[in-house]
């Protein structure tokens, strides 16, 4: 007797589905402001990247004799108060925000997710327990934690990093705890549950694959903040160790005392924090957009 | 209600401990040494040693922390190494500074927020809206200390509109009693003083208040629209109720929760942003005092600092909490 074959014919869309990924990027290429963001974000990421090779001149290239010349063909940007042709250093500048910027969010992500998945897949009073450090974390106002490491470890990248890090650990962290905890009492949880899968594996392999993508969508628009935190540093003296690194927010600092001589000086490295974090911000409302149907109006 | 504002208050204190614990973490379990940093590489080991002492250093770490602690209890925030002043009495006299800055940055922001999220939602889709969503985008993209220098060039350096830095200006002569320049000026009855002290305020304040009046806009406008498409609205549009009534006794009353809670949390944000608006406009307030310890490496001072800042945004955030269970039964008996 052979058995009856059956063919089972998922209810799939009349348009093959591309999986969540595919879906989400599609719906994000058709969202006109993402598409300006994804352009910003292209044009910071080629300087960093192609700084070495379009940059005109090197980063620390300048003679006294040649400062506070305003923007002409040779020097696009004009140069800055050493000299320096400004082009260039506004080239490397997104260098040290997109390594620094990338890699603290990493960080915080990863020291959040830690503590979010913890607190929200194991609850009780471990929950509670590492809740009130983020709470201690949440406490001090946003840049002024950051200044306090700085101040404390002083300065160098790998503080930075830690620093903007850090402020951002307890964003992640509840973020993740929320979405987990909203998640306990789904039904696929459920049933996971009752086939009697190990805690951490429904935390690893059914809960965190949904959790994920709040997390995503809040690391862009992070990353936009700490762009603008990492300036905000270097403004302050507190951005990389050596005071001539081309940083657009130490650049600023130096362009400061010389604004009715050289104004152009705060307008580029100022116009390129600016793009650099609208294209974060617009992607990371796009992809929100596109990866929540539901939020679609 | 009582029963909540006891809650959150008890809630409070294992977050001051703890927050008291980081900060004394800071200084004590990390690499370097204070005492070393403040006398500098080449001192004797004699004098490291007079002053660890001194700081008391050579003790053991939990007796520090109990000794740091009992400060702390004590409203004794430490003192600046560089001049030996307690930091509490310096921050009180430099906090009104900061205060009158946030504070006009903040009431600029809802002043003008509101409104043009409210006016985004009425238009909703419109150009009006799309002005809006794109000028919330720029004020959330751009640093204070970005549009703070642009203001300083355009309307200080280039337009000479307004002055370009400081609080008042230098040649005035004015007592100071509450080194709130707004209410100095009034008290000693310069009316031309309080003009210019004004004057000053302006574009620090709107350079401050720049990124919470991007946020305050888009979530007005967002609650707003939200709102407007509940069928007690519709309801009220249909039994005749002119749109002004239905708007301020209708949607606003309902949207409002959501524009309070962002409000608050804007504060955190502001205290932040100040310590770079005072630096680019020199602005007398905690923030530039800040920046300069650090640049001494006046760790106390820093420590101390960071530590009644945190006070103070956990004061506010509580305050702004209790307001909203007020506003709203719900949070409440939660």
């Amino acid at each position: 007797m052979t058995a009856p074959t059956v063919t089972v014919t998922a209810p799939t869309a009349a348009r093959a589905s591309r999986g969540l990924w595919g879906d989400a990027a599609r719906r994000l290429l058709r969202n006109r402001p993402a598409i300006v963001g994804l352009i910003c974000i292209a044009i910071f990421i080629s300087a960093a990247i192609l700084a070495p090779v379009i940059a005109p001149y090197g980063p620390l290239a300048g003679t006294l004799a040649e400062r506070y010349q305003p923007p002409s063909l040779q020097h696009l940007m004009g140069t800055d108060t050493q000299g320096r042709d400004e082009f260039t250093r506004v080239l490397y500048g997104a260098q040290v925000s997109l390594q620094v910027g990338v890699i603290a969010v990493f960080l915080a992500l990863f020291m959040g997710g830690v503590i979010g998945a913890i607190a929200g897949g194991l609850g009780g009073k471990i929950d509670a327990v590492l809740m009130r450090i983020v709470d201690v974390l949440l406490a001090i106002p946003g840049i002024l934690l950051a200044i306090g490491i700085i101040a404390w470890l002083d300065r160098g990248m790998l503080q930075l990093m830690l620093a903007i890090a850090i402020t951002y650990v307890p964003v992640f962290a509840r973020l993740l705890r929320g979405s987990l905890l909203a998640l306990r009492e789904a039904d696929y949880v459920l049933a996971a549950r009752s086939i009697g899968a190990s805690r951490v594996r429904i935390l690893l392999r059914h809960m965190l694959p949904n959790a994920l993508t709040p997390l995503i969508v809040s690391a862009t628009l992070v990353l936009a903040t700490a762009i603008i935190d990492i300036a905000g540093l270097g403004f302050l003296g507190l951005g990389p160790p050596d005071p001539r690194t081309a940083e657009w927010g130490t650049m600023l600092t130096d362009a400061r005392k010389f604004l009715e001589l050289a104004p152009w000086l705060v307008y580029f490295p100022g116009l390129a924090i600016v793009i650099s974090a609208i294209g974060f911000n617009l992607v990371g409302d796009g992809l929100r957009e596109s990866l929540d149907p539901r939020l679609r109006r | 209600m009582l029963k909540y504002i006891v809650r959150r208050l008890l809630g409070a204190i294992p977050v001051l401990f703890g927050l008291s614990f980081i900060l004394f973490a800071f200084v004590h379990l990390l690499p370097g040494d204070p005492s070393r940093a403040i006398l500098g590489q080449h001192a004797t080991p004699e004098a490291v040693a007079r002053l660890r002492a001194n700081l008391g250093l050579d003790q053991p770490l939990y007796v520090q922390y109990f000794t740091y602690l009992g400060q702390l209890l004590r409203g004794d925030f430490g003192a600046s190494i560089i001049n030996n002043r307690p930091v509490l009495s310096e921050f009180a006299v430099r906090f009104p500074g900061t205060v009158e800055l946030t504070a006009a940055a903040l009431i600029f922001s809802i002043g003008v927020g509101i409104p043009l999220g409210r006016l985004a939602a009425r238009h909703a889709q419109g150009w009006i809206d799309g002005g809006v969503t794109v000028l919330s985008l720029v004020g959330i993209s751009i640093p204070v200390f970005v549009l703070g220098l642009v203001f300083v060039h355009i309307f200080a350096v280039e337009l000479g509109w307004l002055p370009t830095q400081g609080r008042l200006d230098p040649r005035a002569r004015l007592d100071i009693v509450t080194n709130f320049m707004l209410i100095d000026t009034l008290i000693a009855g310069k009316f031309g003083l309080f003009v210019d002290a004004l004057r000053h305020l302006v574009l620090p304040a709107i350079a401050l208040g720049s990124i919470p009046l991007a946020i305050i806009a888009r979530i007005t406008r967002a609650s707003v629209l939200d709102v407007s498409n509940e069928d007690y609205v519709r309801t009220a549009r249909a039994k005749g109720l002119r749109e002004r009534r239905v708007d301020n006794r209708h949607i606003m009353r309902n949207a409002w929760l959501p524009v309070v809670t962002v409000i608050g949390l804007q504060v955190g944000g502001l205290l932040g942003g100040a310590v770079l608006t005072e630096t680019v406009f020199v602005w007398n307030g905690v923030g530039r005092w800040v920046v300069d310890a650090i640049g001494n490496r006046d760790y106390f001072v820093v420590q101390g600092t960071v530590m009644i800042f945190a006070l103070i945004f956990l004061a506010v955030n509580l305050v702004v909490d209790i307001g909203y269970a007020f506003l709203n039964p719900r949070i409440r008996y939660s």
